[in-house]
């Protein structure tokens, strides 16, 4: 047994940790990023790291690596120059964009439309039609073709997607002309529209494409110097590339593929939460991870994430399999502001970002953030970032003021606890999204909070949705590194059928699912996964035959054995369309995909074990301080994270500090230390004789 | 009257909601009003919904005021028009426009509403409706563009109790069901509806449950009582007091040959009031374009502009109604007297905007954009299918169409886009895979956009070529009048419809016809409206319009004549050239009007027939006197 490496690039930090696969024990590095080129951090850290476990780079035996490479490419539009080409008469399909606008009655008027992630004078159309059914309707034209090409040739274009209408029926002509683009516009790299996502919606399949043309340029040439620099280095192992579905894909095709690579990032950060809870004993999961702009959350169902067919980005919404990651502008940089008409408090999606930040950071930021408000209720402690940060108390008062004076309100503690409470219910709104919106009560899940800000507002999120434990995992900071080093390899095979259950047996239908299985179990055997370590997982959309969404199936062992496994399906939508709409129609039952999903088996990495000590947290105790609880000041302790042992239980009102995030324990609540490091925080337990509803009596 | 039976009458006491809990609420409200569109869009069967998303939520107080919602529709009107009791466990239904006071304006549209109670007391309504893609009647879609009355619309539901006290009062909805054409469809959209109300009601409850009934009963009177004060604000910086403004667009046709049909509307600011009078409007109309419209929902149509502006956040409400005053006239193209058919009210629907952006526009530079909402274009396609496994089964497609989006302050109108919120496009792969038709062309046409220094949205063209042997109906409009363009900026192009058969011949469609039969290889060219342009065309950066010609959405010819711009076809522009053009237009053109409505209303009927191969419509009449 060797050691595994878990890298994240955040903005700011790349985190490397090290794990030795026989003891579980980590070794953890934080460098800066270095955007220049990302692969000079990533191994200074990976150098740190290996130092700090006294072994040599050559005995790691695996990298794996959660990226926003191709996250920041849309966000900061530095992607390629895209090339398109469309079916005739399909030539504008991105700049209609299905005749969409956002917002209410009149969002129009105040819209900015974003331009089309390919340029109009970069998109060609070509004569040739495939009907719905797969039949050639007219040929290719070939030579109208090849002209067209050249012209894109000639508008030096560095990627190209070839997506035409119905060709997830049929992809001869998009492979035709695969084959003519590499003849007229050589070693530019080529996306088929009928590989990307073959799935019928015409728009939702070029964009996508076009997405993966728009960022596959600066991913491959990415992973090529990463894995590059990590052979010059000594390295041997192979790199593995985190999808945002949570599984992993190897280098190469990752680079082919890097629309799945969007989510990359919050992927790594939900599988490290969910190592994390079940180390602690919770499968069932809602998480929260609060950055400095906004927040992500998921939903995790014994152990495994909602997998969601949407991916965005931005402005850019694209049909790619990722963990089901809703995300709010909710961070501790968002501003918060009084519209002079309506008095109302609002509280982001504006950000302070990173320049200038929070007022209290004192980098020349005055509007006021959530982190400001944090500062005025005493919630952070004076240095945050192990000391990199020091907070100004006074510019935080004076931003939050600005909302007090605005609202009339009698204290800027008043102003501050509402900033709070208006982020947290915009937080609240997301975990709704996930959980209650999908039929899911939170009160059945724990819920994992991470990210910078999180452990923060953990305590109030909890109370807000009722889910119970509040895990905090150790270093809620850099938990995608350890999401990194723990996820498994995954493979998935699809395929749009479109059929109504009486156009269909069970028999063809196996057959279908046994040809993606197969297909998808291919792949990750050549990837490194023996077929006899894979498991594997069938999913059907299902819908009424003319319903417009379909609900994903998934089938289990008795299901797929069933002699009628259409009827096995057709009982186990009903079961979920219930579940999700509380009725059911008479309509007859159509299949619309079919997903096959080969996973390798999670790595053996055994858990933290912390120290254990008694129930007593006094050892960890700092400070007294003074935090703004339920209307005034109230005495509360502030802990070194580092220094708790397994089995202290910390009482609430409380702050535990550490290098890279703050708890905060609210009154009435407790937090308990888990052998694996977590902190669990429950409403405490009533001690006897004491009247639960009397708060008051019981903090003095 | 609606008659409430409540187990609970206590009063609630009006308590203060510290703004922090309000603002929650307010969010929280929001949030459901989102998830009554969701659960919605993922159960419904009929396209129109499903695909196009052409359904309107609304959470309401116990008063029926609206709280949260996107449209509007007025549910104290609707309990006005029921007589019985409403209890817990009810939910009502209706299609009649004519029963509820406008909440709809035509029979296509079902409209749930529900009451929402909580420990015996009523808290609240839930309502919402969906256009039903069939509702019966004497033409698939039930659409008739020649109909004279809502009879000939299909079946007309007055309120009712769908649901008594849970209980689902099967034989009146098999009644209902045993009219229309596609009842699956009518039911699972049904079951959306109620499912969708159900779930708000669920969000409501939980609402008060976790912050007390005074305390979220007094939150809704806070956050009325804030769209009031807001509005207060505006109106009187935006309006001065005692000024009489107004505007005046028109309908082009009723679908019965007559047109256009000419609306006004004027405003003038009493003191802390607006009045909105509707007076001067053109008569009831002799075909179905007449729009019967809510009072409230003109207060709503009016407020919408004017605070979008303001605080985009806002959780949009009823509460500035008692500062608007509206007066629609008895008989008229706005209140026609029943039975009047209705079914193609969404051409005055869209012209409520156009009209209103003129209206408040004028005096308003930052909220006036050109126009572009001129209709909600409707392509129906049914019959039989005779080849395939499908043969015998019946197939019938209800489609929106979208076109320019008018140019804007903030900037271009996006071409061939929705006005409508939420509002999407069916993909053409859906529609091949389950109609019998192929689309061969779904493009935005170069120039129908009006051009300006910020360009009015092009038209879009789609071309439909049919498989099997069927009827066809349109529903448009902006066919014979232009959408307006503002500060300069020209009008975009106006609406065209024609059939192309395989031996070549073309038949031009009126905007608004139906039953028109198609032969397998037909093809139906479904071309909208530009949106008209905003600001100076000859200040349009020239590079930007030779891009435009690059990327084919505005001709050589198109540049030259709208933006006095001088390239090739790669959009090279010819610098020495097109300033010498554009001074001499700019000259020619002289101090730019603050509307361009393109030529006169007489020479655009003169020139009708042979612009447009429709003849002229003959002017509107006292509907009394004809006789069908």
């Amino acid at each position: 047994m060797g050691y595994r490496l878990g890298v994240d690039v955040g903005g700011t930090f790349t985190d490397v940790l090290l794990v030795d696969q026989a003891t579980g024990a980590t070794f953890r590095a934080k460098t800066p990023t270095t955007p220049r080129d990302q692969s000079e951090g990533v191994l200074a850290g990976i150098r740190k790291a290996c130092g700090e476990a006294g072994i040599p780079l050559a005995e790691v035996d695996q990298v794996l690596h959660g990226t926003t490479v191709a996250t920041n490419a849309i966000l900061e539009g530095r992607g390629a120059r895209v090339g398109l080409v469309t079916t005739a008469g399909f030539r504008q399909i991105l700049q209609i964009a299905r005749s969409y606008v956002p917002g209410g009655l009149a969002g129009w008027i105040v819209w900015p439309k974003p331009e089309p992630l390919a340029a109009l004078e970069h998109t060609v159309e070509v004569a040739g039609r495939i009907a719905a059914d797969g039949r050639e309707v007219e040929p290719l034209d070939v030579d109208s073709a090849r002209r067209a090409l050249r012209r894109l040739a000639a508008s030096g274009i560095e990627a190209l997607t070839i997506a035409l209408v119905n060709s997830y029926a049929d992809d001869s002509h998009e492979k035709a002309l695969a084959a003519l683009a590499a003849d007229e516009i050589p070693g530019v790299p080529v996306s088929l529209s009928s590989q990307v996502l073959p799935e019928m919606r015409e728009y939702e399949r070029t964009i996508t494409t076009v997405a993966n043309s728009y960022v596959q340029p600066e991913v491959a040439r990415y992973v090529r110097n990463l894995d590059a620099a990590l052979r010059d280095s000594g390295i041997e192992a192979p790199l593995s590339i985190l999808r945002s579905d949570g599984g992993l894909t190897s280098a190469d095709k990752a680079a082919q593929d890097p629309v799945a690579l969007l989510l990359s990032g919050p992927a790594g950060g939900v599988t490290g939460a969910v190592w994390f809870a079940e180390q602690a004993g919770y499968r069932d999961l809602l998480t929260f991870d609060m950055g400095g702009t906004s927040t992500d959350v998921a939903l995790v169902l014994d152990g495994t994430p909602r997998i969601g067919r949407d991916t965005t980005v931005g402005d850019l919404n694209v049909r790619a399999s990722s963990v089901d990651v809703r995300t709010v502008g909710a961070g501790g940089g968002s501003i918060a502001h009084v519209p002079e008409l309506t008095k109302a408090l609002r509280v982001g999606p504006q950000s302070a970002g990173a320049s200038p930040g929070p007022a209290a950071y004192g980098h020349g930021g005055t509007a006021p953030t959530v982190t400001d408000a944090n500062v005025v209720l005493g919630y952070l402690p004076d240095e945050l970032a192990g000391g990199e940060i020091t907070l100004d108390r006074k510019a935080a008062r004076r931003a939050v003021a600005e909302v007090a004076d605005a609202m009339g309100l009698e204290s800027v503690e008043a102003a501050a606890a509402g900033i709070v409470d208006i982020v947290n219910e915009n937080m609240f709104g997301a975990l709704r999204l996930v959980s209650v919106q999908q039929g899911y009560d939170p009160r059945d899940f724990a819920l994992v909070a991470f990210g910078g800000a999180g452990p923060l507002h953990a305590n109030a999120l909890g109370k807000l949705t009722g889910a119970w434990p509040v895990i905090v995992p150790p270093s809620p900071g850099v938990l995608c590194a350890y999401g990194d080093a723990t996820t498994s390899p995954r493979s998935e095979a699809a395929r749009t059928v479109v059929r109504r259950f009486s156009m269909l047996d069970s028999d063809d239908l196996r057959a279908l699912l046994a040809e993606l299985a197969d297909a998808a179990g291919t792949r990750l055997a050549a990837d490194g996964v023996p077929r006899a370590l894979q498991h594997t997982v069938h999913e059907i959309d299902v819908r009424y035959h003319g319903q417009g969404f379909e609900i994903p199936v998934t089938l289990t062992d008795a299901m797929l054995k069933a002699d009628d496994l259409l009827a096995a399906v057709g009982e186990a939508f009903d079961v979920e369309h219930e579940r999700l709409f509380s009725f059911l129609l008479r309509n007859e039952k159509e299949i619309i995909n079919l997903r096959v999903a080969v996973t390798g088996p999670r790595p053996n990495i055994a858990g933290r074990a912390l120290a254990a000590g008694g129930t007593d947290p006094g050892g960890a105790f700092v400070r007294e301080t003074e935090v703004w609880a339920d209307g005034a000041y109230t005495r509360a302790a502030v802990y070194d994270r580092d220094k708790l042992q397994a089995g202290n239980v910390v009482p609430g009102p409380a702050i535990v500090t550490e290098m890279d995030s703050t708890t905060l324990v609210l009154p009435g609540h407790t937090a308990t230390v888990d052998a694996g490091g977590c902190l669990l925080i429950r409403p405490a337990a009533a001690p006897a004789g004491f009247d639960p509803t009397d708060t008051a009596d019981a903090r003095e | 009257m609606a008659t409430i039976i409540q187990s609970n009458t206590a009063p609630v006491a009006a308590v203060p909601v510290d703004p922090v809990t309000l603002d929650i609420i307010e969010n929280a409200l929001r949030n459901a009003r989102h998830e009554m569109d969701e659960v919605l869009f993922r159960t419904a069967l009929s396209p129109g919904i499903r695909e196009q998303h052409d359904e309107f939520p609304l959470i309401a107080d116990p008063e029926g005021r609206m709280v949260v919602g996107q449209f509007g529709l007025s549910v104290p009107d609707f309990l006005d028009g029921f007589g019985g009791t409403i209890g817990e466990g009810d939910v009502l239904l209706t299609s009649d426009p004519y029963a509820c006071g406008a909440a709809i304006s035509h029979a296509n549209d079902w409209l749930v509403v529900l009451p929402i109670f909580h420990q015996g007391r009523l808290v609240g309504w839930a309502s919402m409706f969906g256009h039903m893609a069939d509702v019966g009647g004497k033409t698939p879609s039930s659409m008739p563009s020649d109909a004279r009355t809502i009879y000939e619309e299909g079946v007309v539901i007055p309120p009712f109790k769908l649901y008594d006290a849970g209980d689902l009062n099967e034989d009146a909805l098999a009644v209902i069901l045993n009219q229309v054409r596609m009842p699956d469809w009518n039911r699972a959209d049904l079951n959306g509806l109620v499912a969708a109300c159900r779930t708000a009601s669920r969000r409501i409850s939980e609402l008060c449950e976790r912050f007390g009934v005074e305390v979220y009963l007094s939150a809704l009177d806070a956050l009325l009582e804030r769209n009031y004060q807001a509005m207060k604000a505006l109106l009187a910086t935006l309006f001065e007091d005692g000024e009489t403004l107004e505007f005046t667009d028109w309908i082009c046709d009723d679908g019965c040959g007559y047109g256009p049909y000419e609306l006004t509307i004027a405003l003038t600011r009493h003191g802390e009031k607006i009045h909105l009078d509707f007076g001067k409007a053109a008569p009831q109309a002799v075909g179905p374009v007449n729009y019967y419209i809510n009072e409230n929902l003109v207060r709503m149509f009016f407020g919408i502009y004017v605070i979008t502006v303001a605080d985009p956040q806002i959780l949009w409400n009823d509460g500035f109604y008692p500062l608007i005053d509206v007066t629609i006239p008895e008989d008229s193209f706005w209140k026609p007297r029943r039975p009047a058919a209705l079914n193609a009210r969404n051409h005055g629907i869209g012209r409520v905007f156009d009209l209103f952006g003129g209206l408040l526009g004028q005096k308003n530079p930052a909220i006036l954009n050109a126009a572009g909402f001129s209709s909600s274009p409707h392509f129906m396609y049914s019959g039989y299918r005779t080849a395939g496994e499908q043969a015998g089964e019946w197939f019938q497609l209800y489609s929106i169409g979208f076109g320019g989006i008018p140019g804007r302050p903030i900037g271009d109108g996006p071409d061939g886009h929705s006005l409508w919120p939420s509002f999407v496009n069916i993909p053409c792969e859906y529609l091949e895979a389950y109609y019998p038709l192929r689309i061969e062309r779904w493009d935005t046409v170069a120039d129908s956009g009006g051009a300006g220094l910020r360009r009015g949205g092009n038209a879009v063209d789609v071309a439909y070529r049919f498989a099997e042997p069927g009827t066809i109906a349109i529903h448009d409009d902006r066919w014979l009048t232009y959408p307006w363009g503002v500060n300069g900026g020209r009008p975009g192009a106006r609406g065209r419809k024609w059939l192309e058969h395989p031996d070549g011949t073309v038949r031009i469609l009126p905007s608004k016809c139906h039953d028109i039969p198609v032969a397998p290889g037909d093809v139906l060219h479904f071309v909208t409206w530009g949106g008209g342009g905003w600001g100076d065309p000859y200040q349009r950066p020239t590079d930007l319009v030779g891009l435009e010609v690059r990327r084919g959405l505005v001709t050589v010819e198109g540049a030259r004549d709208g933006y006095g711009v001088v390239c090739d076809p790669d959009g090279a522009v010819d610098a020495d050239r097109t300033r010498e053009l554009r001074a001499r237009l700019t000259e020619e053109r002289g101090e730019p009007p603050l509307f361009d409505m393109g030529p006169p209303l007489a020479t655009i009927l003169d020139r009708c027939l042979a612009e447009t191969g429709l003849p002229a419509p003959a002017p509107p009449v006292d509907v009394r006197t004809v006789t069908a």
